[in-house]
C-alpha cells in the first residue's frame, strides 16, 4: 500500500514537471514542426524525458513522442515507428539517444484511455 | 578461407577469453557478421548491458519481458562493442537500442515488444517459431485447475 502511495506521487511529480515545462527546446520544436507537418498529427506530444537520465540540465537527448495521424491506418506498428524514426533522422543522428514512439490511429487513440506511462527508468548506460 | 584460418590460429591463441577474441575483430558488425548473431538463436537480443545487469531502462524492460515469457534468447552488450553499436543500427535501419531479432527477423524495440506483450501478440510470435510462452503454460494450467 505504501509502495503504491508512493507511485502515484511519484507519477504526479513527474507530471507536475511535464506541465512546468511548457518552453520546448530547439530540438523539441524541430521534433513537433516535423511530425506535425508530414504526418498531419491530429494530436501530438513531444515529451522530453531527458532529465530522468544522466545529462546536463535542459539536455534534449531523450525524447517521448505521441502521434496520431490518419497516415498509420492499416499500417503495422513496425512502419509506424520506421515512419517516424525515418522523419526524425537528422534528430537521431545528432544528439537524440532515445526515442520512444507511440503512434495511433485517431480511432485507435479515441478508444484508447489517453495515459500515456513513462518511460522506464534509467540505468546508468548512457553517459559515457 | 584465409579469414577461417585467421580465425582458427587466433581463436587458439585466446582460446581462454571467448570475448576478447571476438572483440579483437574490427569487422564484428559486418552484416555476415550480424547475420551470424542475428541467426544464432531463435530469439536474439541487442542491448545496452547484459540481462543480469540492464544499463538502460528500454533494455531493462526487454529482459523482463523476455523473464516472464520465460525465453531462452541470446544477448549482445552494444556497449562493450561500438562497431556493435553502430552496426546493428545500420543493419536494421532503426536508430535505437534495444532491438529484438525473432527467426532473424527484426520485430522492433522496446515500444513494440512492449505492445506486443500487452496485446498477446508475442505469445503469438512465440509460438510460430517453437517456443512456448511461460505465461501460455501458466493460463492453461490456470484453466485446467478450474475445470
Amino acid at each position: 500500500m505504501v509502495r503504491l502511495l508512493k507511485l502515484i506521487t511519484k507519477s504526479s511529480y513527474i507530471c507536475s514537471i511535464r506541465t512546468m515545462s511548457t518552453e520546448l527546446g530547439p530540438v523539441a520544436s524541430s521534433i513537433t514542426k516535423k511530425l506535425k507537418s508530414s504526418l498531419a498529427t491530429k494530436h501530438l506530444d513531444v515529451i522530453n524525458e531527458s532529465y530522468m537520465h544522466s545529462v546536463p540540465k535542459d539536455s534534449e537527448t531523450h525524447f517521448k513522442v505521441v502521434v496520431v495521424s490518419d497516415k498509420f491506418e492499416g499500417l503495422p506498428l513496425i512502419k509506424r515507428h520506421r515512419l517516424v524514426n525515418d522523419l526524425l533522422k537528422e534528430e537521431l543522428q545528432t544528439g537524440v539517444h532515445a526515442l520512444s514512439i507511440v503512434a495511433k490511429t485517431p480511432q485507435q487513440w479515441d478508444e484508447s484511455d489517453k495515459v500515456i506511462e513513462n518511460s522506464p527508468n534509467c540505468r546508468g548506460g548512457f553517459g559515457k | 578461407m584465409m579469414n577461417t584460418v585467421l580465425r582458427r590460429s587466433v581463436l587458439s591463441i585466446y582460446n581462454t577469453s571467448k570475448k576478447l577474441t571476438f572483440r579483437s575483430f574490427a569487422d564484428s558488425a559486418t552484416k555476415e557478421n550480424i547475420d551470424k548473431l542475428v541467426k544464432n538463436n531463435k530469439v536474439v537480443v541487442f542491448m545496452k548491458g547484459v540481462p543480469d545487469a540492464p544499463r538502460c531502462g528500454f533494455s531493462n524492460a526487454v529482459v523482463q519481458i523476455m523473464r516472464m515469457h520465460a525465453v531462452p534468447y541470446d544477448s549482445h552488450d552494444v556497449l562493450a562493442d561500438e562497431n556493435l553499436r553502430q552496426g546493428i543500427k545500420d543493419y536494421s535501419s532503426w536508430p535505437t537500442i534495444p532491438q529484438v531479432f525473432i527467426n532473424g527477423e527484426f520485430v522492433g524495440g522496446c515500444d513494440i515488444m512492449l505492445q506486443m506483450h500487452q496485446s498477446g501478440e508475442l505469445v503469438e510470435e512465440l509460438k510460430k517459431v517453437g517456443i512456448k510462452s511461460a505465461l501460455l503454460t501458466a493460463s492453461e494450467q490456470k484453466q485446467n485447475e478450474t475445470k
